[in-house]
């Protein structure tokens, strides 16, 4: 933890380490997750000042390609990069050559041919970051690849609890809802086993995936069992995941009478967090929502932060990620 | 039933090779004299007179392989293989006979379609090809196909490989009919409503990627229907590419029963696991997929003891550009003739969990057995149908090294004992490193 030199403004350009990526939570160590946070931290504290703009990734370039509509990922990556006087680039699926079927692959390579720094991808398919890893010369941040990892969502997480309960370890979290269709709960069940938490998932039987356990999570399809954790993680319940003759329950209003988080199943003082977007009167109750319990504004203000700290991270000294072999040196 | 380009048998004699044939009880050095493509002698120190000498010194001698389950994707996508580059694949793979699947486009369901894949073979096989016809017309599981007149035209069995026959009514039908055509029925067994849209296997590794899971269930419940069904019509049945513990259990329990039930399974399957799948790589995407460690030992044992008859490649080659996708975009499917051998002595033989003779017979008379095909033999008078090996042999497999038109390998980059250095295929040389 002993680099954050970060606060400096004359600090010199970071220089260009080995190609490293953030593809999954599982290419982190706990000391790459506490680093992340430590960097994270000190962004913030930077972010109180009236000049909020720091030179640290100056002449760099960050590009942001999205196949997926988000709000809270894209605008924080975007303005993170903004915030460390990157340049940037955003690029959505709908009106970009994707439209007239041009391949991740052509893509990917045409957006390397300008030499970006960082791709930040978010997409529908699982392994499309590994994918542009693959076959890009720039370092690769996952945004969300189908229903496999979101793990700066994870980490932003991890941040606002740290921030709010002044430790990690030995923290209970209970995640409650669709855990099959969440890449939000996989990034986070890994992260929180990461920093020694203790994580227990809640939801209908065939919204939990089989095997899901050995990832070091407890299941309970009983709602009860979130009675004793610290934190309810709350998961958006994708109603296109409900249409008729899915039959992964019988229907929503089942549902939320049956998991659904109301101010009559919390504890006081438990505190509840959301990664947006919610579905209010479905997953959770209005009234639990805008409770001073929920953390839920608090994971946006961390997600620029995060945000700011992988680029950064990624960009200088931290051994943040793995590498990926190129194509080329596969096949 | 098996085609190929007309080509004069040739006179060869191998020399000094360790000829191994389990199923003549042969293991000993000896040299094998070859006329006009049919063995003729078996002796120490064969004088070679104008015969083309095979030098197999420190080399195994043994009965080619056969391959009962191969996509040469003719008709249709000619740009992934070709009958040509397909057989030229078998060859290097040590194959003296393939079986191809029907689920070309058009699918191989008219005697007119088969008829000219027949001509095709009969044009450019480098190694005695046979094909299979659809079970129904248009593999679309409605209708029978005219069975007896594509049997008559040359049909070597018949399946709706790549999917199942759904209607349970429908599979009954086809056990009964296809009595008549005295050609064997082999069944893709996957239960479509617990299938669909799994990409791996359900399972650990399958929730932590948050890929939907294709759970072994579903092919098991379909491979307990249709033996149940071969049971009632006394039929036999080929289960194809098992690879869950409960449809080895199934299978097993069948055969005790008097079943005439065989089976099959891959390479891919014998060797990998699940796991495989953490590396995202589309070239462990196949159906049905890589499943536990616990489905492989018992697909291991299988093949051992002789639940399992055969390996079979499921040889399934696909265009590099629909392959170099993310995973969950990419088709189903890996290629396998060029590299079964090798990746089976590696990972079954030399770490002791299968003998060599074992592999060798599920690779030769097993498959030959299920389709009534002539096994290849080390004996006199036999056409030659033979493969040399060279177990100390080491490569890396490269994209480059295939003779297929597709390098959809699941063993790209890794490094494998055990070389096919010459096939001889129907009497002739097919394949010489």
């Amino acid at each position: 933890m002993a680099e954050i030199r970060v606060m400096r403004d004359d600090l010199l350009p970071p220089r260009s380490t080995e190609r490293r990526h953030l593809l999954s939570i599982t290419d982190l160590s706990r000391d790459d997750v506490e680093r992340l946070l430590a960097t994270a931290r000190s962004f913030a504290r930077s972010l109180e000042r009236e000049m909020k703009k720091l030179p640290t990734l100056r002449g760099r370039t960050v590009v942001n390609v999205f196949y997926e509509s988000s709000t809270r990922t894209s605008s924080s990556f975007e303005l993170a990069a903004k915030r460390l006087s990157a340049d940037t680039m955003s690029i959505k699926a709908s009106g970009s050559a994707v439209d007239k079927g041009e391949s991740l692959k052509d893509t990917a390579l045409t957006l390397g041919a300008y030499d970006p720094d960082v791709i930040v991808i978010r997409h529908p398919q699982i392994g499309a970051a590994q994918f542009v890893a693959r076959v890009t010369k720039a370092h690769v941040v996952n945004a969300g690849d189908g229903k496999h990892q979101h793990p700066t969502q994870a980490l932003l997480d991890l941040y606002t609890l740290q921030e709010e309960f002044g430790r990690l370890d030995t923290l209970h979290v209970a995640i409650v809802g669709d855990v099959l269709h969440s890449r939000v709960a996989r990034s986070l069940i890994q992260a929180l086993a990461l920093v020694d938490a203790r994580v227990t998932v809640v939801g209908p039987p065939p919204l939990i995936p089989r095997g899901v356990e050995a990832m070091g999570c407890d299941v309970s399809t009983d709602i009860d069992a979130i009675s004793a954790a610290d934190v309810v993680y709350v998961l958006r319940m994708q109603q296109e995941r409900m249409q008729e003759g899915a039959n992964y329950v019988p229907s929503l209003r089942e549902y939320t009478a049956r998991w659904g988080i109301t101010p009559e199943r919390l504890r006081a003082g438990q505190k509840v967090m959301h990664p947006g977007p919610m579905n209010r009167g479905v997953e959770i109750d209005p009234r639990v929502a805008d409770a001073a319990d929920a953390l839920i504004e608090s994971q946006v203000r961390a997600g620029l932060v995060t945000r700011m700290a992988v680029l950064y991270d990624l960009l200088t000294t931290g051994p943040v990620g793995v590498k990926v072999q190129s194509l080329h040196e596969v096949a | 039933m098996l085609y190929a380009k007309h080509a004069p048998g040739e006179n060869l004699i191998v020399q000094g090779a360790r000829v191994l044939d389990p199923g003549e009880a042969i293991d000993a050095v000896l040299d094998v004299r070859i006329d006009d493509g049919t063995i003729a002698e078996l002796a120490s120190r064969l004088d070679p007179n104008a015969h083309r000498v095979i030098d197999g010194t420190g080399l195994v001698l043994a009965p080619a392989f056969v391959d009962p389950h191969v996509h040469l994707r003719t008709p249709g996508r000619e740009d992934e293989e070709t009958i040509a580059s397909g057989t030229r694949a078998a060859a290097a793979g040590g194959y003296c006979a393939i079986l191809a699947m029907p689920n070309t486009d058009p699918v191989v369901d008219s005697s007119a379609v088969l008829g000219s894949l027949i001509e095709a073979a009969e044009a450019e096989a480098e190694v005695p090809v046979g094909f299979l016809a659809s079970i129904t017309k248009g593999q679309q599981g409605a209708e029978l196909t005219e069975m007896a007149e594509l049997a008559d035209a040359g049909a070597a069995g018949f399946t709706d490989d790549g999917m199942p026959v759904v209607a349970p009514g429908l599979m009954r039908r086809a056990l009964q009919y296809g009595a008549v055509t005295g050609r064997p029925l082999a069944v893709h067994c996957e239960e479509p409503t617990l299938s669909r849209g799994g990409q791996m296997h359900e399972g650990a590794v399958c929730a932590e990627l948050g890929f939907a899971g294709y759970p072994s269930v579903a092919e098991s419940v379909m491979v307990e229907r249709d033996l149940s069904l071969a049971a009632y019509e006394q039929r036999p049945v080929h289960v194809l590419h098992v690879s869950a513990r409960e449809s080895v259990d199934a299978v097993r329990a069948a055969q005790a029963g008097g079943v005439g039930a065989t089976a099959e399974v891959t390479p891919h399957h014998l060797c990998l696991t699940d796991d495989a799948v953490r590396s995202l790589d589309s070239n462990l995407k196949m159906n049905p997929p890589l499943r536990s460690s616990d489905d492989r030992s018992a697909l291991v044992d299988a093949l051992r003891d002789g639940t399992i008859q055969a390996v079979a490649t499921d040889h399934a080659p696909h265009a590099r550009h629909e392959k170099e996708v993310p995973f969950e975009a990419a088709p189903f499917g890996v290629t396998g003739l060029e590299t079964s051998f090798a990746a089976l002595y590696t990972h079954l033989v030399e770490t002791g969990l299968v003998p060599l003779e074992t592999l060798l017979e599920r690779m030769t008379t097993g498959p030959a057995g299920i389709y009534g095909l002539p096994a290849p033999r080390v004996a006199v008078g036999e056409r030659a149908n033979l493969v040399l090996l060279d177990l100390r042999a080491s490569r890396r497999v490269e994209a480059d090294d295939f003779e297929s038109r597709s390098v959809n390998s699941w063993l790209l980059g890794e490094r494998l004992t055990g070389k096919v250095t010459t096939t001889i295929a129907a009497g002739r040389v097919v394949h010489a490193s």
